[in-house]
């Protein structure tokens, strides 16, 4: 089902499984799961729920490791790298959003979204005009000094993009980004991110169970019990 | 990346003020009791230390052998030609700085007797003879600015060598009430088996007193009483004492036997016509930090000339100095180990609660690219912040505290202490200690919160990612 990219992938998973235990139970989360995803381009993985998405997701992201199969982001091996390794990894080239925007609530908006320039040792005159530029682009400059307890849902999904973007990664992970946001501002959103990969070039993949978004999508992958259903090119 | 942590935990501490701040109140609590009591502790060694240098000295001089058998029998442990000794002290140019008096001393003991009167009577006594002026710079000695200071008794001179002072005991048993004026002062109750002439002392003592005393004479002033004791030779001697004034001496027994007397006449008694030594040559130092220098100097010299003495200090003259400070510094242990347990629980019950309530925000920094190490920094620093408030706080209420106490006036008399001095908490008397209290509380709550930073540094991302 997997077609090869023209290009180097971002992301080669290899016959990649990974099974939770869940009391006595053995619980399947993916089964064999070999797949691709090139560059530059914005990917969903749909699927409904429970049907893998989120630990795909989590894999890719470098935040869990798979019970079998080799997973490659970035041409690293994660199961190369020791902990500290794989957190500076994701430090530098992997950015998150999540479905409850999970912001730091004791920092504003604008430190929010510097955060993860300290965390590259970014110094600080670059730091803030990146931040800066981010904040404008996601148009939250005027509520940079808010506090995300003064920021609506919307608000707060685009200090969270603006977070996961600052820092240039080499991939977005999303996962529901809009599933805690009503319909107008999920699309605003889905709008948002979409002209920002347009303008920084990254790589975007998106876990959801919303057919709607399917239309924004470049490559989709439809999971389904743990296993890759279909993997779709809607665009070149 | 150490100020954005930072800033996180003291954010996060404000968050969460009311919880933090009962955190702090326990840490402050701690602080407050133990800065307290060690400035209570400090004032009492210290009070100690100035009443012990006040009367004994640093360090005293024997004739060796004498600390361990000579309370038996002061006067055969005279030390000779003690003024060549103490010449050899003063003109040494180690000691020479560190000595504030230098000053010689004779113990003796005896029959105290009073035969004036109807009521005479007698009781074995326990003398010192001293120079006056040279005890009464030594009871200037305020080293540790404790305003302990009981000048010696102004009828007490150098010039008079007759006059001398009793334990207020010793005036009571000799029937000196009268003449001295003493205060509670019931007429003694009539002995059990009181015998043919109750209240006459033994005839011998009287005839032995009364050949030199100058038939009819009066005392001039106070009371006169006649010391009896062996000269080193052997033979009775007696001398008079006219007693200036009677001084309760701190513990009864010491009440009871007293003498204070001019050296002269200390050693008219205990000598007679031979030599006259004394028992102790004692050092005053200018400041106790000397104490281990000048003790081995002493000894260095002593072995250099070849001479027979032992020098001893002030605590090892006086075990029950020892034992309060091992008293003191146990109960402090003792408070320092419950403080400290309630410390650690108030931080590890907070820090939980920190950890438990933001695993999400744990899960996101850990997804973004925290390392665990920062993690476990991050909620390090949060219990390090919470124990140095606490301590700020509790410190800066010790010595509000301390102040107010110091400036009440309020006096008390300490065990073994004869008059009251003035109450004192020494907060910052011994400036490491308290700067120990203070450093060790921080790094208790620091140690508090390893546990619950240790757990949130290991969380599974996926996990944490996955807790509402």
């Amino acid at each position: 089902m997997t077609q090869p990219a023209a290009t180097a992938a971002v992301v080669r998973l290899t016959h990649v499984s990974r099974t939770y235990q869940a009391g006595a139970l053995e619980v399947r989360a993916l089964h064999d799961l070999t797949l691709e995803i090139p560059p530059d381009r914005f990917s969903i993985v749909i699927g409904a729920s429970g049907s893998g998405k989120t630990t795909l997701l989590n894999l890719i992201g470098a935040i869990d490791t798979p019970s079998a199969g080799v997973v490659e982001v970035c041409q690293q091996n994660i199961a190369a790298l020791d902990d500290d390794a794989v957190a500076d990894f994701r430090a530098r080239n992997i950015g998150f959003i999540f479905q409850t925007f999970s912001l730091i609530p004791v920092l504003s908006a604008y430190e929010n979204v510097e955060y993860p320039l300290l965390l590259v040792g970014m110094p600080a005159p670059e730091r803030r005009r990146r931040t800066l530029a981010m904040l404008e682009a996601v148009g939250l400059a005027a509520q940079a000094q808010r506090q995300p307890n003064e920021l609506s849902g919307g608000q707060k999904q685009r200090v969270a993009i603006a977070r996961a973007l600052v820092k240039q990664p080499q991939l977005v992970l999303a996962d529901e980004p809009t599933a805690n946001l009503d319909s107008a501002t999920g699309a605003a959103i889905i709008s948002l991110m979409r002209r920002v990969q347009a303008d920084s070039h990254t790589t975007f993949i998106f876990a959801t169970h919303d057919q709607q978004l399917m239309s924004h999508a470049d490559e989709i992958f439809a999971i389904r019990d743990g296993e890759l259903l279909e993997h779709r090119q809607v665009t070149a | 990346m150490i100020g954005v942590l930072v800033k996180i935990a003291w954010r996060n501490i404000v968050r969460n003020r009311r919880r933090s701040l009962m955190t702090a109140s326990a840490v402050a609590a701690g602080a407050l009791a133990m800065l307290l009591f060690l400035g209570y502790t400090t004032y009492i060694f210290l009070g100690m230390e100035t009443g012990n240098v006040q009367h004994l000295g640093h360090l005293r001089v024997f004739r060796a052998g004498y600390f361990l058998y000579g309370a038996g029998n002061p006067t055969s442990y005279g030390i000779d030609a003690y003024r060549d000794i103490m010449r050899l002290i003063a003109d040494d140019p180690v000691l020479k700085p560190m000595i504030r008096v230098l000053t010689p001393t004779q113990s003796l003991m005896g029959i105290a007797a009073n035969y004036h009167g109807d009521n005479a009577a007698s009781r074995t006594f326990f003398g010192e003879g001293l120079v006056p002026s040279d005890r009464a710079r030594m009871l200037g000695w305020d080293q540790y600015h404790t305003g302990i200071f009981h000048p010696l008794d102004e009828r007490i001179s150098d010039a008079d060598e007759s006059r001398g002072l009793v334990g207020i005991g010793l005036a009571r048993i000799l029937n000196l009430c009268a003449p001295l004026a003493l205060p509670d002062c019931p007429p003694p109750p009539a002995p059990a088996h009181a015998g043919e002439h109750p209240g006459k002392i033994d005839a011998d003592i009287a005839e032995l007193a009364g050949r030199d005393a100058p038939q009819g004479a009066r005392p001039p002033e106070g009371a006169q009483i006649d010391l009896l004791a062996a000269t080193v030779g052997g033979a009775p001697n007696v001398v008079s004492l006219t007693v200036a004034g009677a001084q309760p001496q701190g513990a009864k027994e010491l009440d009871d036997a007293y003498v204070l007397m001019h050296l002269a006449l200390a050693q008219q008694l205990v000598y007679g016509r031979e030599e006259h030594k004394v028992t102790a040559i004692v050092l005053q130092l200018r400041d106790s930090g000397y104490l281990g220098a000048a003790r081995a100097r002493l000894n260095a010299l002593f072995r250099e000339r070849h001479l027979d003495l032992e020098v001893r200090d002030f605590a090892e003259l006086v075990p029950f100095y020892g034992q309060v400070i091992r008293l003191f510094s146990s109960i402090f242990l003792f408070i320092a180990l419950v403080m400290g347990m309630i410390v650690l629980f108030a931080v590890v019950n907070t820090m939980t609660m920190n950890v438990m309530e933001r695993i999400n925000e744990i899960g996101t920094s850990r997804a973004m690219g925290v390392r665990r190490g920062r993690i476990r920094a991050q909620f390090l620093i949060e219990g390090t912040l919470i124990g140095l408030m606490g301590t700020v706080v509790g410190a800066a209420l010790a010595i509000v505290i301390a102040a107010l106490v110091n400036r009440s006036g309020v006096t008390w008399i300490p065990p073994g202490n004869a008059a009251a001095i003035p109450l004192h908490l020494d907060v910052l008397g011994r400036p490491l200690r308290a700067l120990g209290i203070c450093v060790g509380l921080v790094l208790v709550a620091t140690a508090a919160a390893l546990l619950p930073a240790n757990r949130a540094a290991r969380l599974s991302v996926v996990d944490a990612l996955r807790h509402i």
